[in-house]
């Protein structure tokens, strides 16, 4: 299955964006990457790889951002990475629950889970 | 410069930068403070305490570079990680055959690349780009079309960044955190390209130490190489962190 990872700034929101989403799709790998290596606010290259490398079975990961570093940080991480990782350019929460939702489909690929995060840009909410 | 200087004073460089770092981050915090989210200083301190205790000493110059690149990007926790660290890493490899003027040209050259690729900041967006790229060409300019020495090439460079730095201040962030303050982000320097700009001076100063006696004399220019050593508050730190 696809796994999915939440990198943020904040390593509750993190865990919190994983909850959120693995209420809609418990099958689903989702691991959360928050925070510096010291529980710090800010991003850390190194949890973010080793979040991937969990998230991944052998069929790719799709990687969810909140802000600015997260996204360099995440680009990093995929580069030093052994497993397949791209970014979905998606609102965090919404984007994580349309990616674990799709992820547990049949056919789902890391392009068509990553297509479905991006979809939430278009979610309008009033 | 031999093999066994060249560790030196990048290890005098190594120390003399996060001292620097240590005493300005409180105004680069206050900085950051203005237009983003008040971690800079803080951020680039932890990267480089990490980096002095990490970085071997005797490692080679690339591998010297490199461990600092990723001393940083493992504990920044910012945006300076992955631009300031991945980009060090990244160009380290323009240092496997020594330090020279050439190849600390190829240096610069890739280390911006990778800024300006991994931010995807173009001059003018008030970020680190806006200090680096005049520095950068500035430095192989007087390198490679006016044949000066790389003291004097450095001299130069860090003129430019401190314009670029200059530059930043009226304009209006279209990158980074700071891009969501608008127009509450126009009249404060960027951070990033202020500690740029202070990495560069160590740099500087650490060369002039280190090159001064090994430069021929005829061929520098006496005004450009007095105007850098009197620029230039940190000589005795310099000193104190090359003898540790």
């Amino acid at each position: 299955m696809i796994g999915l990872v939440v990198v943020s700034h904040s390593e509750r929101l993190a865990e919190g964006v994983c909850e959120v989403a693995a209420e809609m799709a418990s099958d689903a790998p989702i691991v959360p990457a928050g925070g510096t290596d010291d529980g710090e606010v800010g991003t850390s290259v190194e949890r973010v790889m080793e979040a991937i490398e969990t998230a991944d079975d052998g069929a790719g990961v799709v990687v969810l951002v909140d802000l600015g570093s997260a996204v360099m940080s995440a680009e990093m991480a995929i580069e030093e990475s052994a497993s397949e990782a791209v970014i979905a350019d998606a609102p965090l929460v919404e984007g994580a629950v349309n990616a674990a939702v799709s992820a547990t489909g049949s056919k789902a690929t890391m392009e068509s889970v990553r297509e479905s995060a991006e979809e939430a840009r278009e979610l309008s909410k009033l | 410069m031999d093999r066994e200087t060249q560790r030196e004073a990048l290890s005098a460089t190594l120390e003399a930068v996060a001292d620097r770092i240590e005493r300005e981050k409180g105004h680069l915090t206050d900085l950051d403070s203005a237009i983003g989210d008040a971690d800079h200083g803080a951020n680039l301190h932890r990267g480089f305490q990490a980096a002095l205790e990490q970085v071997e000493r005797d490692a080679d110059p690339d591998a010297f570079v490199k461990g600092v690149g990723m001393a940083l990007v493992s504990k920044v926790g910012g945006a300076s990680g992955p631009l300031y660290g991945g980009s060090l890493a990244h160009a380290s490899s323009e240092f496997a055959e020594g330090i020279t003027a050439e190849s600390s040209v190829a240096f610069a050259e890739a280390y911006l690349e990778k800024v300006k690729d991994r931010g995807g900041a173009s001059v003018g967006d008030k970020t680190m780009v806006d200090a680096l790229t005049p520095a950068v060409h500035t430095y192989k300019r007087a390198i490679e079309v006016d044949d000066l020495d790389p003291l004097t090439a450095l001299a130069r460079a860090v003129d430019a960044a401190e314009r670029g730095v200059a530059f930043t201040t009226p304009i209006r962030a279209s990158k980074g955190r700071a891009s969501y303050l608008g127009w509450r982000s126009v009249g404060h320097p960027d951070p990033g390209a202020t500690s740029t700009l202070y990495l560069l001076e160590e740099i500087r100063d650490v060369a002039v130490e280190y090159l001064e006696g090994d430069l021929d004399a005829s061929a520098r220019t006496p005004g450009t190489d007095e105007e850098s050593e009197s620029d230039e508050p940190e000589d005795g730190v310099d000193e104190s962190g090359a003898g540790e």
